[in-house]
């Protein structure tokens, strides 16, 4: 989102008439060597158009174990396994050589009042997808903020960020277990900065909630929403930070996924009810003076916590022969991570992250009251799903980064993955913001 | 009950200036430009310098303080020609700030009012982080600090029309002190001319513009790109046949690559403010000027 308000900035930049743009105009003209047609600046009908930014992301990956097989044990996963191809869904991703998503971004002011931002991904498997598209108010509104459309929800510190700018090759595993990647919704957002020397911000969201852990319910109104607040400072020149807590509410209708009973039979399973998360985020920076160029360092943990309640319904193709029955669904679950990524020299980083998932309390109506046994839901037997991850990148300019990762994934309930990445992350176009 | 009293006017004494001042709230982006509003604002306005001379200002990062202090700003003051791109835009967005939004009087860019060099007729990031614009690094151009002041002299007023005399009264001498103190600079730096400059990244180009001297090379290859290894053993065997004067580092840039090129050429290394806070002698914008002619002087002998 922060590439969207440098680009817009700079779209206005050019589009914007004035005195003092003119006189910038004809001074940059006198300087050229252009033909002399006439003294007037040559603004080119091109400087109407909005600022335009590709990202282009290729992987390499050697992964020990089959992709396919890929799960975050104890943990409803998030549909099937077709979301998980392309890295900013759950899994490691397919092995080998490939391109992820190759984003394509256009936006600009489209009038005094509004702004718009638009982005596409491009996924390898030849897909369009449309990751965000939304407009908002252009500072009319004292301190407010309010942006409709299609955005990265606002919960936590890493979920809003472009995967160009994280830190690690994939998301941390919280992301992945209780939003299935990276949470996005179709809705109204709407954030309010305080007038104080901290910085305060609060907002709340109100939309479709189609996305997991949501599920579409077809209905008029909103089907999950959630609230958050920010707090952030400087202590001294060199250090500055950010902590946040959210909440967040959806509703599910009919959340399938797949699972294998006692019999070995594969079965199709379905939630319904309410999933309540609430989370915490902290991100701290160091840098000498308050300048990052040549060495900087930067923290960053967040704890997430999850509560379903609903009811679970078994088997819904009926390949068992045992109906569909169906009870009621409780779950407590929660996960966190840290990381910390240090810039030893200008160009070089190397970071470590740590990631720990715990499925917790999982009641099962159909196994209580007898019908089934947990043997039939062996995705939600108990689990402590953990990965560290190792990684050092290179950008030899502020537009281009190569990286290599290493991880050691133990989200499968009794196998170890070993995982190496090797990434480039390149922009092209309009310049980046560096969001904190 | 005297206590009483005397305690009544002393809280009276002290809450009455905070409840009548309602200062101008400025927020400028680099420290030359805090301290020039300082400079024409004087007691009515109230200044946040929102980055350090120990800052490289392309590389600061929209920090949630930077965007509580936008919040509630009256004024920015800023470089502007997209020397703050990487974070002005956001800060901008963040804080929700009508006052200070593009087009609206209280967002002021210096790089607006004055004539900008080496604008780039080809625009392609092969050649390094190049500006649209030109370089923006345009304040260590004395003249350039009289055009941008006599605008944000009038820009304090159209903000702040009850006090549009003191402004114009301000302004009136700041720009008599720097009209004279132009002529005792450029008197002083007469034996400047034509001096052969090594820069780090092109902060200088202003400053060289000015006095006639020369940049032969930088030690960044390219705009923004750090001085890599193969860059400074080229530096090394052409200032071997074609020596320069001195090597100059603004106070933020990292001090290694111009001590390694210093120690085996013998040019010596100048250590330039670059802005106001750089050096200590550089406590304002006189000092910014009178320190980096002091110590270009003292390093060449000229």
């Amino acid at each position: 989102m922060f590439r969207r308000t440098i680009v817009a900035a700079a779209v206005a930049a050019i589009a914007m008439p004035g005195a003092a743009r003119a006189q910038e105009a004809q001074t940059a003209v006198s300087q050229q060597s252009i033909p002399a047609y006439g003294r007037k600046p040559i603004v080119p009908e091109a400087a109407f158009n909005p600022a335009i930014s590709l990202i282009l992301d290729g992987k390499y990956r050697n992964l020990e174990r089959e992709p396919d097989t890929y799960q975050i044990g104890g943990f409803i996963p998030a549909g099937g396994h077709e979301e998980d191809g392309h890295g900013h869904g759950a899994g490691p991703g397919e092995r080998g050589f490939g391109i992820d998503e190759s984003e394509l971004t256009i936006s600009a002011n489209i009038d005094p009042y509004f702004t718009g931002y638009f982005t596409a991904a491009v996924t390898g498997e030849n897909e369009v997808e449309v990751e965000e598209a939304f407009v908002q108010n252009s500072g009319w509104l004292p301190g407010f903020t309010i942006k409709a459309g299609r955005y990265f929800g606002a919960f936590g510190y890493q979920n809003e960020q472009h995967a160009h700018v994280w830190d690690f090759v994939d998301l941390p595993l919280v992301h992945q277990a209780f939003f299935g990647g990276q949470f996005t919704d179709d809705g109204v957002q709407v954030r309010y900065v305080a007038p104080t020397p901290i910085f305060l911000e609060a907002g709340f969201e109100g939309g479709r909630g189609a996305n997991f852990p949501g599920a579409d319910r077809e209905k008029n109104g909103f089907n999950g929403g959630g609230v958050f607040v920010h707090v952030g400072g400087d202590v001294g020149a060199s250090h500055s930070y950010r902590v946040g807590a959210s909440y967040r509410k959806l509703g599910a209708a009919e959340r399938t996924y797949d699972d294998v009973d006692s019999a070995g039979t594969e079965v199709e399973n379905a939630f319904e009810g309410e999933s309540k998360l609430w989370g915490l985020d902290f991100v701290w920076k160091w840098a000498p003076d308050g300048d990052p160029a040549v060495r900087n360092f930067k923290f960053q943990a967040e704890y997430f916590q999850r509560k379903e309640d609903g009811t679970l319904a078994f088997d819904l193709e009926d390949a068992t022969g045992l109906g569909t029955p169906s009870d009621s669904y409780s779950s407590k679950q929660k996960g966190w991570y840290v990381q910390g990524v240090y810039q030893f020299m200008p160009r070089w980083r190397a970071g470590a992250r740590y990631d720990q998932l715990d499925s917790g309390t999982v009641d099962v109506g159909l196994v209580a009251n007898g019908i089934l046994t947990a043997a039939d839901f062996p995705v939600l037997a108990g689990h402590k799903p953990k990965r560290t991850s190792a990684m050092v990148d290179f950008s030899p300019s502020e537009f281009s980064r190569l990286r290599v990762q290493f991880s050691q994934d133990k989200a499968r309930f009794d196998e170890k993955d070993r995982q190496i990445f090797v990434q480039y992350v390149m922009s092209l176009g309009a310049h980046g913001a560096h969001k904190f | 009950m005297n206590r009483f009293l005397a305690l009544l006017a002393l809280a009276l004494y002290l809450g009455l200036p905070a409840a009548a001042a309602a200062k101008i709230d400025v927020f400028a982006c680099v420290p030359e430009w805090a301290s020039l509003a300082q400079e024409l604002g004087g007691d009515k306005v109230s200044v946040y310098q929102a980055t350090t001379a120990r800052q490289d200002p392309h590389r600061v990062e929209a920090r949630p303080s930077l965007v509580a202090r936008m919040r509630s700003a009256d004024l920015i003051v800023c470089t502007g020609a997209d020397l703050e791109v990487g974070w002005l835009p956001v800060l901008l967005q963040t804080s929700g700030n009508r006052k200070v939004q593009r087009g609206q009087p209280g967002h002021f860019l210096a790089a607006d009012f004055v004539d900008k060099l080496e604008v780039p007729t080809v625009l392609d990031r092969a050649e390094g982080d190049i500006h649209p614009q030109g370089n923006p690094h345009i304040q260590l151009n004395p003249h350039h600090i009289a055009k941008v002041a006599a605008e944000l002299s009038r820009r304090l007023a159209q903000i702040d029309p009850a006090n549009a005399v003191y402004y114009a009264a301000r302004g009136e001498d700041f720009q008599k002190r720097w009209r004279e103190a132009i002529r005792r600079w450029e008197h002083e730096a007469a034996g400047l001319k034509a001096l052969r400059l090594v820069g780090y990244h092109k902060g200088a180009t202003y400053l060289c513009d000015w006095l006639g001297m020369k940049e032969v090379a930088n030690l960044e290859p390219k705009p923004g790109m750090p001085p890599s290894a193969a860059h400074l053993a080229s530096l090394l065997s052409s200032l071997q046949s074609q020596p320069a004067d001195a090597i100059i580092r603004m106070a933020y840039n990292d001090p290694k690559a111009p001590q390694w090129l210093s120690q085996r050429t013998g040019i010596p290394v100048v250590e330039l403010p670059f802005t106001v806070g750089g050096t200590p002698a550089a406590k304002d914008l006189f000092g910014l000027f009178d320190d980096t002619l002091a110590r270009l002087r003292k390093a060449t002998g000229r």
